[in-house]
């Protein structure tokens, strides 16, 4: 990305996304970057993780020797839980994503398009092993969709576009997406862009962008 | 006396037959009843359909009763994993049917099934490939796919501790499909770490009441699967 004089990295981007994420919510986290959001939701805040796997109230990472091969996350790493955590199996934990209990869940994507579609659990190449876990569910009963993701993919395609070509995992989820470049909204009218990282210019961000982007008044 | 105790893993799954649908407890290898499923690899019954959320990892548990060929058929979520090939092997190959289910939805099938319910309207999938060729619906102005309930002739579950009633307790997130499970299957065969006296586990902190479990063995120090897989171990 030649041109680029800055921008967020990964730990930013988790934590321009942790400022969004209000006292008391009820949030789940997706694997990669949307994991790393938890170190930086502000101190202040309460807030309390749900891994779809059956556990409220997900903690960091155990300590070495505090290793439980029975309780990890939605990755299958090993977690802990905090003080005030509750187990429960797979049909209840499903209930609160279907149910609309969770308030927000923050997710990696493969592309997502300027109407909200968000394609990121399949490439549809034919070799492919299909694999889908729980994102479907997530981005059809959680209310707010955020999405942390490098702008563009490692070969510098945009993954912001005006039409998703990879399978869809929801029509019209997404609410605000996370990059290294910028914060932006999907609105009715499509993508906006509501923050530049630094020594990013708006110009810059839409030449990385496969749809139209709207300035933030 | 109700005892639904059996004397080994070999006892317990000695009736599951061919083409039988087993729903299998476990997500990753949190709560996976491995001593049952090798016990069934040794009982050597073929051509079933399994229910699992993934399709296990290395060569052992149930990978290894995938990579023994004995399962036709695998109904799951998030059939990868980064420490086995078996599974993808086999697929590529035309020798392993997949059903991809949504987590979520596999959870919803396997309680409705348990539940008495042939199907229910759910939002998940709408509008992606997995909803292709499904009835659809709108209530309120939102549409919504039909699934159908899911059932078994066997589940094979695995919890911390059991009465000779079959009520269970579980450890921590190796609870996850287990319960559910346990409602859905005809003959629900439970492997516990302990099997107490009735009346030893708190009525208040039953998971399982033992009217949804059938058959009980105790293994009490079970082994673990992702050291085995650590371990380069394979089954048989």
């Amino acid at each position: 990305m030649t041109g680029k004089t800055s921008g967020w990295s990964r730990d930013e981007m988790a934590q321009r996304a942790a400022l969004d994420i209000p006292d008391g919510a009820y949030v789940n986290l997706g694997i990669g970057i949307p994991e790393q959001v938890a170190k930086f939701v502000p101190a202040d805040r309460e807030v309390i993780y749900h891994s779809e796997n059956g556990l409220l109230g997900m903690g960091p990472a155990p300590a070495a020797g505090h290793e439980d091969p029975d309780l990890i996350n939605a990755g299958k790493k090993q977690v802990t839980a905090i003080p005030g955590a509750a187990f429960f199996h797979h049909a209840d934990s499903f209930v609160m994503i279907r149910g609309h209990h969770i308030d927000i869940c923050v997710l990696g994507t493969m592309q997502v398009a300027e109407n909200g579609d968000l394609a990121n659990w399949s490439t549809g190449a034919p070799d492919a092993i299909p694999a889908v876990g729980g994102a479907m569910d997530l981005v059809a009963g959680v209310e707010t969709i955020y999405v942390i993701t490098q702008h563009c993919t490692r070969t510098g395609e945009p993954k912001l576009v005006d039409a998703c070509s990879y399978p869809l995992t929801g029509q019209g989820v997404v609410n605000r997406i996370y990059t290294d470049l910028a914060v932006i909204d999907v609105t009715a009218e499509g993508f906006e862009v509501v923050e530049l990282a630094p020594g990013i210019s708006f110009d810059y961000v839409q030449e990385h962008t496969g749809a139209r982007l709207i300035r933030c008044n | 006396m109700i005892d639904k105790q059996n004397a080994s893993p070999a006892a317990a799954v000695a009736d599951i037959f061919d083409g039988a649908t087993v729903m299998v407890g476990g997500f990753g290898e949190a709560g996976s009843p491995i001593e049952l499923i090798h016990a069934l690899i040794d009982q050597g019954a073929g051509n079933l359909t399994v229910i699992n959320n993934n399709t296990g990892s290395g060569h052992v548990g149930l990978a290894a009763l995938i990579e023994n060929k004995q399962v036709g058929k695998m109904i799951c979520s998030f059939p990868r994993t980064a420490n086995s090939t078996v599974f993808p092997d086999l697929y590529r190959a035309g020798e392993i049917e997949l059903e991809l289910v949504p987590q979520g939805t596999l959870a919803e099938r396997i309680r409705a099934g348990g539940a008495g319910i042939p199907a229910f309207y759910t939002a998940t999938t709408v509008g992606t490939p997995l909803a292709e060729g499904k009835e659809t619906r709108c209530f309120d102005g939102r549409d919504y796919v039909m699934e159908v309930g899911l059932k078994a002739d066997f589940a094979l579950i695995k919890c911390s501790k059991a009465d000779r009633y079959g009520n269970l307790v579980y450890s921590k997130t190796a609870r996850n499909f287990s319960p559910v499970m346990a409602t859905a299957a005809a003959i629900t065969i439970a492997q516990a770490g302990a099997v107490v006296e009735a009346g030893a586990l708190d009525p208040e902190v039953i998971i399982t009441p033992g009217i949804f479990v059938d058959r009980l063995v105790e293994i009490f120090d079970p082994e673990q699967e992702s050291r085995l897989v650590a371990a380069g171990r394979s089954y048989p």
